[in-house]
Formats: structure tokens, sequence, C-alpha cells
């Protein structure tokens, strides 16, 4: 017990040397996963902020061929990109801090599923319903993104065991991976009047919703509504203007 | 008690290959189901329902898939010779390479294989071969002396791009250009966890002159 205790002690204070760097964009969800695993993991960081209008010299080589935040910088070691990626690298230097991912390889092999599933299908669909101006493909989009949320309904009452979290009665890794996009989630509830987490369809998901917003670690890494709101309006400014419908005279 | 290993793949599929040779490193016995992908198995859409794809690994009942997650799965669950590195920066960057030959590769490829080899698509899917080209570094596989993640993730390029070029008559992955990987394709091919779970070449190429139109 000692031992563990004096393991635990050594971790947290080499959590604060850590002489880490998050090169990150605001309201960019992906940085949010991992100024979240940060939090949680209690690792004193600097913040560097990127106009990605205007790309500093930092993350051009930084971040071979891709050139998006997040970034993480620690210590000597090469530059690392790809928030899931981050996240397990800070798992796995300090594991007895917060421990993120689950322990049981079938558990850890589900969320990993599931974090990949809302990367490559279920975010781009929210991102492109935020931005697509054809009804009907918001109209599909609205109802992959309702079937997506019933599905993570039934991974989270298979996961969280009847707990709080994905990740049991503390945040876990599913938890970030999906909580990153709560601002979002209020946005769209707000702006479009759709509930992508909706009471009725998602309880339990829903009241997940209620536990995160409740922690401190959420409410300290989620941006605010009007950073959301500006960012939305910087996606839309790269958008194409509007043909012009007017009916000549 | 002894495990129940079954994998839901289809001969010929590069992702299920990725899988095979994973079970092959670790010395794993299995049961190879070969699914039909034209009627899926009621299996099969009962343990993928998200994607309804293979490959499909299940592990005493328990369904596993996409097959980068099943590989890690295969080196988390079973001890022996590693999978991905265990210092946590390189076990990173391993997983870095990874998704980038699904992400950025791949596509890149596809997209140069499907125009038929149009001037501007091969020289993009060779800007991104140019990154792994440089990543071996002298090194006779991504993960040094043995193959680790990455190259698994790369099995694509070793052997089906090769078919899928000498189907269309074009060259993407050029010795001139590439002759680390051009190296490391025999080298991996060669392997003997990877040999026995690849298709003879002459029904891949014919398969890909049917799909290219090129029969």
């Amino acid at each position: 017990m000692h031992q563990l205790l004096n393991h635990y002690l050594i971790q947290i204070s080499m959590a604060k040397k850590c002489e880490m760097k998050l090169l990150g964009s605001v309201g960019s969800p992906f940085v949010t996963r991992v100024k979240f695993a940060l939090k949680l993991k209690s690792i004193d960081y600097e913040y560097v902020q990127e106009d990605l209008a205007n790309k500093s010299e930092l993350l051009l080589t930084s971040n071979p061929g891709l050139q998006k935040v997040p970034v993480l910088f620690h210590a000597n070691e090469q530059p690392m990109s790809e928030s899931l990626i981050i996240i397990e690298y800070l798992d796995e230097i300090l594991p007895a801090v917060h421990p993120i991912l689950p322990s049981n390889p079938s558990d850890r092999a589900q969320s990993r599923f599931l974090a990949y599933y809302i990367d490559t299908l279920y975010c781009p669909w929210m991102k492109e319903f935020m931005l697509t101006r054809e009804s009907e493909r918001k109209e599909e989009l609205k109802r992959l993104i309702i079937e997506g949320s019933m599905m993570l309904e039934e991974a989270f009452v298979k996961l969280s065991k009847g707990k709080a979290f994905f990740g049991g009665n503390e945040i876990g890794f599913l938890d970030v991976v999906v909580g990153c996009f709560l601002g979002w989630i209020k946005f769209f509830g707000i702006i479009f009047g759709f509930n992508v987490i909706d009471e009725t369809r998602n309880p339990r998901l829903a009241q997940w919703g209620k536990s995160m917003w409740s922690h401190e670690a959420t409410r300290s890494v989620i941006p605010s509504d009007e950073i959301h709101m500006n960012f939305f309006k910087m996606l839309l400014g790269f958008l194409p203007p509007m043909p012009d419908m007017s009916i000549p005279a | 008690m002894a495990d129940e290993v079954k994998l839901y793949g289809f001969r010929g599929s590069p992702y299920g290959c990725r899988v095979e040779i994973a079970l092959n490193l670790k010395g794993i016995e299995y049961e190879f189901i070969q699914e039909d992908l034209s009627d899926k198995s009621a299996d099969l859409i009962k343990y993928n329902p998200v994607h309804k794809k293979i490959p499909v690994l299940m592990h005493n009942g328990k369904p596993i898939s996409e097959s980068l997650v099943v590989v890690e799965y295969i080196d988390d669950v079973w001890k022996g010779v590693p999978i991905l590195p265990r210092d946590a920066h390189e076990k990173a960057r391993a997983r870095f390479w990874a998704k980038f030959i699904d992400d950025k590769c791949i596509p890149a490829v596809f997209k140069a294989l499907g125009s038929h080899g149009q001037e501007q698509a091969v020289a993009e899917a060779q800007e991104q071969l140019q990154f792994l080209e440089n990543e071996l570094k002298g090194n006779k596989f991504f993960g040094g002396d043995n193959i680790n993640l990455v190259d698994i993730s790369a099995t694509y390029l070793a052997y089906w791009l090769g078919g899928a070029e000498e189907a269309i008559g074009i060259k993407v992955l050029t010795k001139d250009k590439f002759p680390k990987l051009t190296e490391w394709c025999e080298n991996f091919v060669n392997c003997q966890t990877v040999k026995d779970t690849l298709i003879p070449r002459e029904i891949l190429v014919a398969f890909y002159k049917k799909r290219f139109g090129k029969a």
C-alpha cells in the first residue's frame, strides 16, 4: 500500500514537471479533448494558440503533411499529433494518475472502436449538418446523427455498468472522446433546435451529459457559447458565397 | 480453458489480412469463416452492426471490429512477439504512421488507381508515399528488424498495390522514386507470418482487371 502511494506521488510530481506544450486553436473539439486529458492527469503545460488562417512555423514543421492541431510537445521527444493518440500517450506515461483507458482489453477495444466511429462518421456528419445548405442532405444527416446517438446510448449502457460515466465512477476515455463535443451539442440545440442527445430518445446519454457538465474538469475545458458561435461563423466564412437567387427584372 | 478464436473475413481482403498477420505473429490458432460480401451472414451483421464489415474477430464469444483496433487488441491480450513498441513515445509514433497510412496514403493511392494513372492523382499519391519512404530510414521494416503495427497497416501497399498496378498497366510505387519502400514490399511479403495469408498473384491481378475494366 505504501509502495502504491509512493508511486502515485512520484507520478504526480512528474506531472508537474512535465515540460509539456500544447499547440491548439480556439474552439477545436480535438484540442479540447487533449486539454481534458491533461487536466485529468494534473499535467501542467504551456498552451500556444495557433491561428489556422495563418499557420505558424512551429505548426508547419512539427506536423508533416497534416498541419493540424492539436500538436503535443513533450520535453525532447518528437512532436505528437492526433488527439486520440495523444490521449493514449498521456495515459501511458502517467498510468497511476486518473487512468483514462479502461483496464480490460475487451472494453479498451470497444472504446477505441467507438472513438474511431465518432471521428470518422459521427463528427463529420455533425460538421456537414452545420454547413450544408441542401435541405434534403440536412434531413439525411439528421437521421444518421440520431441513429448514431442511439448506438452511443446502447454503448453507454453497456460500458458504464450502471455508473455515471463511460469510464464508470470516474471520467474515462469515451467520456473525453465524446465529451469534447458537449459544447457543440449544446450549440446545435440552441442554433438549429436539434437535440443530438435527446432526453426521450437517449435518456441515459442525456443523464451522462448532465453528469459531465457538473464535473469541474469538463467546465474548465469546454469553450464558451461565444467561442462556438465565432468558430461556426469562421467555418461559414470558408463556404462559397450563395448563388444570386434574385429574379432578373 | 482454451481460447476460442474465430475470424470473419474475406480471402483477398487486405484488412482481413492485417488481422491474420497479427494472429500468426502471436501463434494463435483460429477458425477462419469466409464471408460472401454480396450476401453477408446474419452473424456478421450481428457482430458488427455499425459497419457490417469484415474483419470481425470473435474471442471467446466477444466480437471486435476495425482491423487496427483488432490488431491492438491481439497485442493487448496475447504476449509473445510484440506488435506495438513498448516505449510510450514509440508507440504513439507507430499509431500515428498506421493512421497516416489509412487516412492519407491509401485513399491517395486508391484515387491514383481509380483514375487509371492520371498525372495529378499519381503525383499526390507519390507525395504521401514519400513520407513512408523517409520513415523507413534504412531499416528493413518500419518496426526495425521485425515487423510491427506500421508494417501490418501497410499490407495493402506491399502486395495489393502491385497487383492493381499490373492490372491497370500503371506504376505508382516506382523503384527509382521509392527504392527503400520497394525493398520493404519484397521483405514484407516474404515474412513467414505474411506469406500464407496472401492470395495467389494471378487471382489478385484477374480481380483487379475486372474491377478496373481491363479484363
